[in-house]
């Protein structure tokens, strides 16, 4: 790791005013560290957000959930609110690593990050998220803009990431057997106005499943799946499957996660 | 006392590993210590056309650069072939220079190029960055079958081939096969694995500029071996100036047997530099650099009769030695191979050839069980492919060409001395309650899940090995293995071992021997190992050696210290030596109630003043002091056995394979403590596990490793595994007074061909390891899989 200025931000202005020339914020650091020991990455400033007050906390209400961008997977995991609202966000944030990245991972660092096997970026586009930052909201459809991309200016913070409650959701993951990251996960929940199913870890970042979303809004169940064809076409390909197993998963978690709502 | 042998004792080195006491190379700090950082190759091949480094030299913190031109202006040897062996027509293997530092070529992506030294590790890290090599990049081969049809990579070894070697007799295995009814066939590939000890490969020298005295700390199986070859063969330093001190070790797997470029480099640059230089691995360093094991690409024949009798096997092997050949690169795929593919099975004649090949991967090596597995591989699946083939039940055709009577002379070279291969299979098919499978299997099915069983029943020479059998095959050195058994005049014992305990448990099973034996208190008994300016010159840990060879010279050395203390008892009991009985720690006087413990005759040799009326203990002739040593050589390998019985659910949506029921009976002989066997061969069994349905080293088209971190490596975790259950059986061996067999590689021996075996039998078609998802998926879907094509 190359050496670098750590700084501590108390709000979100001082951060915002921290964040220049190569600097980048550090909340639990589980993607960022890894990279900058690997020299893969390197800054001049890292600035701490962790300490800001407010950016870390559940508000639920009716209608939705807000998570602060620093809260961690294991709080989120834990929250007694969350579990009884949407009961899937919890399963997945229980599923992410291992017990010492949820203790220390944050939700807005996984999105932030936008790495194409990620969880939590599956959960914002199928729960219809709103990203808000402190300059402005972004919904999430428009938010994850590619592989390890985002819509996100530099210096931009995610304060609250803020999902719509589902009437059922569910979510299913097959791992990679090495990383055990998602080799395919498929996020699906049946909203008030729309049927939403976010694939993860088959693309190049995370997306939505037309075919699938169109044969759900119209018989959300698992047999309504049997028929639908999911196309091969711009799936990832490497050493642990190929696009076609990739797209013959995407179904089989489909439906997994359809028969679990 | 009660008996310490047999006992399930705890471990007495736990203490310190559970609360990270444990002192490995990487805790060691010395004082003006520098740090190394090594440049690496990206290249799988290429030219080096110039080594810039003089701005690096200039770099913050940086005390010296070495590149290839001046280890050779210094004359360091090159990392050298142990074991050589012979071609079939009489020539000698080929082997390529192999510089600690490459000079005008690399072979491999992680070849060692350069290496920085500074004053901290980042300063090191950064001038790395600023050292310039010039690469002519070439194409590369990879793959273990294109080898010999590929451009030759080193000068003089055409068609990569480094030795075409053949074992048996040719023309009585065409024989047989002309008499054949069947003849079963089978291609498979035993995939390329990485080592990964949990503690990676460190290395710190230290020269002394006074003394002239080198200490090397060293993750070693084997530090005097490591002193040997340094010494004699890359010219480091004279070997009576030299120590190598290897403490806890984090486990080897045979990764931490040779010599490596960095241990040499590391020792040189303290020389040169007059300061200790340390260099840890990095875990990308350890998956690119550490040796790796396996690598076969096998045909297989079987000639049977309508019996099922078995009457000749064929063998065509093509093994990848990777870039180079290391220290037992050679001997691996051939002496501890081919004598292995018969199995526990009567076969008359057999036959089998191996070419050797170089490639442009990491060099291969010994791997826990180093050449045994991939031979059991070879043997279990072709010997249940010819039960299914024939229509006979898998374990009455094994038990229909078991060996049966001990000795026996197998007809490629072992001889194997006892063994009782029908006990441990019927103890295991009744465990793993053989005869109700087709009920699990129905049950299953009800689930959605393919079940399959598989059976791998092996064996193994172990207790290597007899001196005068290696040497005449090509081994550069016997190995016997040596104890020195140390009373101190307190009563207490220091037992020092030539072997090396990197997860083995030596503190606690020899301490248990040497208790029994001595009649000393397991907490007054230490093991010491490691160092060689501690105890005498010893061969080290590998091969199930350690209780065999380096316990029988233990018992050996036990044995002189209680002929001594015979001697001594007498003059002080007042009888002759021949009148003294040693039991349980007391050497009595027969017919009598005179007896001294060992502990008063320890004190005894070592202040032989007077002792009431005895005015020396110590009779005519006996010097002082009560020191023995012991050098043990074999008089044969040892062969455990035993039979593992595997079942599998496979999911027929996705094509995930789970482990869920498997059973293990060994025959290890002489078990010291149960609880350690059984350790190892979890371990064993998780690590072939690992082969089978997890494990894979990848290299790419142009020879980039893409399995080189965990996010691509896939290990076995705990999660992967059901509960085993483990049971023995013992024919004790008679190659050694103990009976002991060895245990420490088994279950990475028997458990590939167990799962894969199993995996074919629920899927009902060939797959090779390891057997991902995505491989089974596509075979269930070949074979007309409704629920894999949906």
């Amino acid at each position: 790791m190359k050496s670098f200025n750590f700084k501590s931000a108390t709000n979100s202005k001082d951060a915002a005013k921290l964040a220049t020339g190569r600097a980048t914020y550090l909340a639990g650091g589980m993607t960022l560290l890894p990279a900058m020991k690997l020299r893969l990455a390197a800054y001049s400033d890292l600035i701490n957000i962790k300490k800001i007050k407010g950016l870390s906390g559940i508000k639920v209400s009716s209608k939705s959930i807000r998570i602060g961008s620093t809260t961690t997977h294991a709080e989120v995991a834990a929250s007694k609110e969350v579990g009884k609202s949407i009961p899937s966000l919890s399963m997945l944030a229980e599923g992410i690593g291992d017990p010492q990245v949820r203790n220390r991972g944050t939700i807005g660092g996984s999105i932030a990050n936008n790495d194409p096997a990620a969880d939590y970026p599956s959960a914002c586009l199928a729960l219809n998220a709103t990203i808000h930052t402190n300059k402005r909201k972004i919904l999430s459809d428009k938010f994850f803009t590619g592989m390890f991309e985002t819509e996100l200016k530099k210096g931009e913070l995610i304060e609250t990431i803020e999902f719509e409650v589902p009437e059922k959701s569910a979510y299913a993951k097959f791992p990679n057997p090495a990383s055990r990251y998602a080799l395919v996960g498929v996020y699906v929940a049946k909203l008030k106005k729309e049927v939403r199913v976010a694939v993860t870890g088959a693309g190049s970042s995370v997306f939505r499943s037309k075919e699938l979303e169109s044969v759900l809004s119209k018989n959300f169940s698992a047999s309504a799946i049997e028929n639908v064809n999911i196309t091969s076409k711009g799936l990832n390909s490497d050493i642990h499957a190929s696009p076609e197993y990739r797209a013959h998963i995407i179904k089989v978690m489909a439906r997994k996660a359809v028969s679990s709502c | 006392m009660a008996n310490l042998v047999g006992a399930r004792l705890e471990r007495k080195e736990d203490k310190k590993f559970l609360t990270g006491k444990g002192r490995y190379t990487a805790d060691i700090n010395l004082p003006n210590q520098s740090y190394a950082y090594f440049v690496r190759s990206p290249h799988a091949r290429a030219k080096i056309t110039k080594v810039d480094h003089s701005k690096a030299m200039k770099a913050p913190g940086v005390i010296d650069v070495f590149t290839g031109d001046s280890v050779a202006l210094d004359k360091i040897g090159g990392l050298i072939c142990g074991w050589k062996i012979v071609s079939h027509d009489g020539k000698d293997m080929k082997c390529p220079p192999h510089p600690v530092l490459a000079k005008d070529s690399v072979n491999f992506v992680g070849d060692h190029v350069a290496v920085v030294v500074a004053e901290t590790l980042e300063q090191a890290k950064n001038a790395a960055e600023l050292v310039n090599v010039s690469y002519k990049v070439q194409k590369a081969v990879t793959k273990t079958e294109d080898a010999t049809s590929f451009e030759t990579i080193h000068e003089g070894i055409d068609n990569n081939l480094s030795f075409d070697f053949l074992l048996g007799d040719k023309g009585k295995t065409d024989e047989a096969f002309s008499k054949a009814d069947k003849i079963v066939k089978l291609d498979i590939i035993n995939n390329r694995l990485i080592p990964n000890a949990m503690e990676p490969r460190a290395a710190i020298g230290d020269y002394n500029t006074s003394s002239d005295e080198l200490t090397l700390y060293t993750a070693s199986q084997n530090p005097h071996l490591d002193r040997l070859i340094m010494s004699a063969f890359n010219a480091v330093h004279p070997e009576h100036k030299f120590r190598i001190v290897s403490p806890d070790v984090g486990g080897g797997f045979g990764s931490k047997i040779n010599v490596y470029a960095e241990d040499v480099v590391v020792s040189y640059a303290s020389k040169k530099i007059g300061r200790p230089v340390k260099w840890v691995a990095e875990r990308s360093e350890s998956f690119m650099s550490d040796n790796h094991g396996r690598d076969h690409v096998t045909h297989a024949q079987l000639a049977l009769k309508n019996d099922g009798k078995i009457i000749g096997m064929k063998v065509d092997t093509i093994a990848n030695l990777g870039a180079y050949s290391l220290v037992l690169a050679a001997v691996t795929p051939t002496y501890l191979y081919a004598p292995l593919i018969l199995g526990i099975y009567d076969i008359p004649a057999a036959c089998c050839t191996v070419k050797g090949v170089y490639t442009n991967t990491a060099p291969t090596d010994a791997y826990r069980g180093a050449g045994r597995p991939e031979a059991t591989y070879v043997i279990e699946r072709i010997v249940t492919k010819a039960a299914k083939e024939i229509g006979m039940d898998q374990a009455e055709f094994r038990k229909k060409n078991f060996i049966t009577k001990f000795p026996h002379q197998q007809c490629l070279v072992h001889n194997i001395d006892s063994g009782d291969y029908n006990a441990h299979l019927d103890k295991a098919l009744e465990l793993a309650d053989y005869k109700n499978f087709e009920n699990r299997r129905s049950q299953s099915a009800k689930k959605g899940k393919l079940r399959g069983i598989g059976f791998s029943t092996y064996f193994e020479a172990c207790g290597v090995a007899p001196s005068a059998v290696v040497m005449s095959i090509g081994a550069g050195v016997g190995l016997w293995e040596s104890a020195e058994v140390r009373f101190n005049p307190t009563g207490n014992v220091s037992v020092f071992t030539g072997t090396h305990s990197h997860g083995q448990s030596h503190d606690t099973t020899f301490a248990q021997i040497v208790g029994d034996k001595l009649g000393v208190a397991i907490e007054n008994i230490d093991i010491v190992h490691g160092d060689t300016d501690k105890g005498p010159f010893g061969m080290g840990t590998y091969g199930s050696r350690s209780l065999a060879v380096g316990g029988t010279a233990i018992v050996n050395a036990c044995d002189k210290i209680i002929a001594k203390g015979k001697k001594v008892a007498a003059k002080m009991l007042e009888g002759k030596p021949e009148d003294i009985d040693f039991k349980a720690g007391e050497f009595i006087l027969k017919n009598s109630n005179k007896k001294k413990t060992i502990g008063e005759i320890a004190f005894a040799c070592y202040l032989p003043g007077t002792f009431g009326d005895v005015k020396s203990p110590l009779p005519e002739g006996v010097e002082p002091g009560l020191i023995e040593t012991s050098f043990f050589d074999p008089s044969n390998f040892s062969f455990p056995s035993g039979s593992h019985i595997c079942e599998v659910e496979v999911d027929e949506e996705t094509g995930e394979t789970k482990l869920v029921k498997y059973t293990v009976v060994d025959d290890f002989g002489t078990v010291i403590n149960p609880m350690i066997v059984e350790g190892q061969v979890y371990g064993g069994v998780a690590q072939g596990v690992g082969q089978a349905l997890y494990e894979n080293a990848h290299y790419d088209e142009s020879g980039q490793l893409t399995s080189a971190s965990y996010m691509d490596y896939t290990m076995p975790r705990a999660d992967n595994f059901p509960q085993i259950t483990i049971d023995y059986t013992c024919t004790p061996a008679t190659s050694n007074p103990i009976g002991a067999k060895g245990c420490g590689e088994a279950g990475t021996i028997a458990a590939p061909a167990a799962v894969m075996n199993a995996v074919i039998d629920a899927v009902g078609s060939d797959i090779s390891m390891p057997a991902t998802s995505e491989k089974v998926w596509n075979a269930l879907k070949k074979n007309g899989s409704k629920k894999a094509a949906a």
